[in-house]
């Protein structure tokens, strides 16, 4: 997909006018934060468990090269096959040539964010292949040639009645007159169209949370049961994901899911945890007869060794666009990319570069509350404060905000020049604001006083009547 | 405080905050005037000017580190260095620390500087012990918690303990009180709109809890917060939980309010 990232401010102000956006924003800010701390609070445990997940992830990405090798060995032990793929382009290529050689005409896909970083579909398109999206939010936006707003909610930009116009212009075939304004018909007409795709598909393509060395088995958790028909209807199944989501053993992977589901909805456990290891064997009832896994890089193992490589224990359960306010302002469309949140403004700049994605690491506030509910415990503050360093070491930031910080640091540096500076500062803002106490505009603070007041000084800095109080008293 | 004076004092150095020295010195001196009444004896090093953070949140460490080791030398000597702010107080006691992590040498000595730096209220309650103050507050108010106090230092229950003790003051809570107000120093510069769509939710939040007063312990929150309101129009009177603790709400008024003619 084309990156809109450097017109993220552009994009957050569309968002912030955007009146359906904002309702449906406001529902993820009142449910999902809620659901998460009730789960949290219904296991004692859970903060014992984040530490274990780190540490699994940690120990991972101290060995992935290893667990790699040994998670590749256990596919084709199984009858499975691995590709690696560098890049975006590598990986389309390797799922195109799976699926020609399959003869495919229509490919049906469970929810996954790696066919949304190497664009696949449009890919598939081009090449005269269907696919078609099968988890309900997925195949809305896709009806709407949309992105995904949020990594486990795709649709979540949109509020009911804009999913009753796009059914409505989509499905023709159906009658017009029929009732469509519940949640419960939308589902069902989706779910009644689907059904014969699911039947008709040559190929299914999932991506997977886990990828297990132990086992060589790859996992996905849903709340549709949608991967399972994707990826035991068709006769060959394509895992595409990427590298960071092995783990070593199912066990690990119990104590990941713990976390993950009670992060990302506040459930328990996901509706479906499916577990896929090869392809069919002989006396299984059902299954792919081929199973093949793709393996994305795509800039992540240059990740390892530096600042950024925390960010790869993410186990995307969405919990820190769930807590972010500037997510819940804007929504995930202004990102401009595949990752949006907290999470996004972390590893898009790796995966597309700091000057494309530089921006996504300025808009936050550094509240926190990121890093306060990650089940994997990432820094994101800390790694959103690296790319601006980043950035600043290259000098991407405007010029006119370099000057300024510059010239501020050099008065923060004098502090008797700093003191005569805010003094008079203080002054004359104390003097022309006393009478109301505040200003309605300011010269060179229209950011700011354009939607709020700025409250007036009270006329002498703190420095200066401390500095009255110790001659009062000597 | 009866053993006080056979004590000898704690010696406090107040790192006053770049905002309180410029907008709101009142701050200061009700921070004197807590650890004063606690033992302190209060000292204000001439040589401060801010903590770094705006160079520090900008990615420029090199402006960042120049000025934390001006403040760590202007600090030297005290047995605790305390700010009437989380956000400033926790810049020095968690990210110098982090700051320095790339010059072993010199982290020692940071961090032993990083360790004896305090937020005001939790240094009255976790460190001083103190349990209650002597003020005055006809008022129902609510208490946002500013990020940085409660995340990096762990600042929640200790405002509310002691504003539990203040006269005639009835705490309400506020419903997503841990959520961001939008200020984020340079951020509401940067990003207007979107620290505006903050600072709307956060008032609107404050002034469906039905209280009259709206505090907390940064200042800059405390401008945003105070600037959103008054533009809207909004009746709610903002102050520093300082200026409340230490019984000085009848000195000034509130923020963004008019000064009053004494």
């Amino acid at each position: 997909m084309q990156a809109t990232s450097h017109a993220f401010k552009e994009n957050a102000h569309r968002a912030l006018g955007d009146r359906n956006l904002q309702t449906a924003l406001g529902i993820v800010k009142r449910n999902f934060a809620g659901q998460r701390t009730a789960a949290v609070a219904r296991m004692p445990e859970f903060e014992r468990l984040r530490d274990e997940g780190r540490d699994i992830k940690n120990h991972v990405l101290q060995h992935l090269d290893l667990y790699l090798e040994a998670f590749e060995q256990k596919v084709v032990g199984l009858g499975g096959k691995v590709y690696w793929a560098a890049d975006a382009a590598e990986a389309r290529d390797h799922v195109l040539a799976i699926c020609r050689a399959a003869g495919a005409k229509t490919v049906t896909k469970g929810k996954s964010m790696i066919a949304e970083e190497i664009g696949i579909n449009d890919h598939l398109e081009q090449h005269g292949i269907a696919p078609i999206e099968t988890d309900l939010g997925e195949y809305i936006i896709q009806l709407r040639r949309e992105t995904p707003s949020h990594i486990i909610a795709p649709a979540i930009h949109l509020i009911k009645g804009q999913v009753e116009e796009t059914f409505r212009e989509a499905h023709t075939q159906l009658d017009p007159a029929r009732p469509l304004a519940e949640a419960r018909q939308l589902c069902d007409e989706a779910r009644a169209l689907l059904r014969p795709k699911f039947l008709a598909a040559d190929v299914g393509i999932t991506g997977a949370n886990f990828l297990v060395a132990e086992t060589g088995s790859s996992i996905i958790v849903t709340n549709e049961g949608n991967g399972d028909l994707t990826q035991n209807l068709t006769r060959v199944h394509i895992v595409l994901t990427s590298i960071e989501k092995i783990v070593p053993t199912l066990e690990d992977v119990s104590t990941l899911l713990r976390l993950l589901a009670r992060s990302a909805t506040g459930q328990e456990f996901s509706t479906y945890t499916t577990v896929s290891s090869g392809p069919r064997r002989a006396g299984d009832t059902d299954g792919p007869e081929e199973y093949h896994v793709v393996l994305l890089d795509n800039g992540r193992s240059a990740m390892l060794g530096t600042e950024f490589q925390d960010i790869l224990r993410c186990i995307r359960c969405g919990a820190c666009f769930n807590h972010c306010p500037v997510y819940g302002s804007v929504g995930g469309h202004a990102y401009g990319w595949v990752y949006g949140g907290p999470m996004g403004s972390v590893l898009t700049p790796q995966l597309i570069g700091v000057k494309e994605a530089g921006n996504l690491p300025n808009a936050s506030t550094f509240c926190g509350r990121c890093e306060s509910v990650c089940p994997m415990r990432i820094p994101l503050p800390k790694m959103m404060r690296h790319w601006r360093e980043r950035e600043f070491e290259r000098h991407l930031q405007p010029s006119v905000y370099r000057a300024g910080l510059k010239a501020w640091a050099f008065l923060a540096r004098n502090p008797p020049l700093y003191r005569f500076v805010t003094e008079i500062g203080a002054a004359v803002l104390g003097w022309t604001g006393r009478s109301r106490g505040r200003f309605r505009a300011l010269p060179l603070a229209q950011g700011w006083t354009n939607d709020r007041d700025m409250p007036a000084p009270e006329g002498k800095t703190f420095m200066a009547l401390w500095a009255e109080r110790q001659k009062r008293r000597a | 405080m009866s053993d006080s004076a056979s004590r000898p004092a704690i010696r406090v150095g107040l790192f006053v905050t770049c905002l309180v020295d410029l907008f709101r010195p009142s701050i200061g001196f009700a921070a004197v005037k807590l650890l004063e009444d606690a033992g302190c004896r209060v000292e204000v090093p001439d040589a401060q000017t801010c903590c770094g953070q705006p160079a520090y949140n900008s990615g420029d460490k090199a402006d960042t580190k120049a000025i934390a080791r001006q403040v760590m030398s202007a600090f030297t000597g005290f047995d605790y260095i305390v700010a009437p702010s989380g956000s400033c107080a926790g810049m020095l006691r968690t990210h110098y620390p982090e700051l320095f992590a790339d010059e072993p040498d010199f982290l020692p000595e940071v961090e032993q500087f990083a360790e004896r730096c305090y937020e005001l209220v939790s240094f009255l309650t976790d460190v001083l012990k103190v349990e209650r103050v002597a003020a005055r507050y006809n008022g129902v108010a609510t208490y946002h918690d500013s990020c940085s106090g409660l995340r990096e230092l762990g600042v929640r229950a200790q405002p509310r303990q002691l504003l539990r003790s203040v006269v005639g003051l009835s705490l309400k809570e506020l419903p997503g009180a841990d959520v961001c107000c939008g200020f984020g120093g340079t951020f509401c510069i940067k990003y207007p709109d979107i620290s505006e769509r903050m600072a709307s939710d956060k008032i609107a939040d404050a002034a469906a809890t039905g209280a009259d007063t709206l505090l907390a312990g940064d200042l800059g929150c405390l401008l945003n917060m105070a600037g959103k309101a008054s533009r809207q129009g909004r009746p709610i009177r903002v102050r520093h939980v300082a200026e409340v603790l230490a019984d000085m709400s009848g000195d000034v008024s509130p923020i963004g309010a008019p000064a009053e003619r004494r």
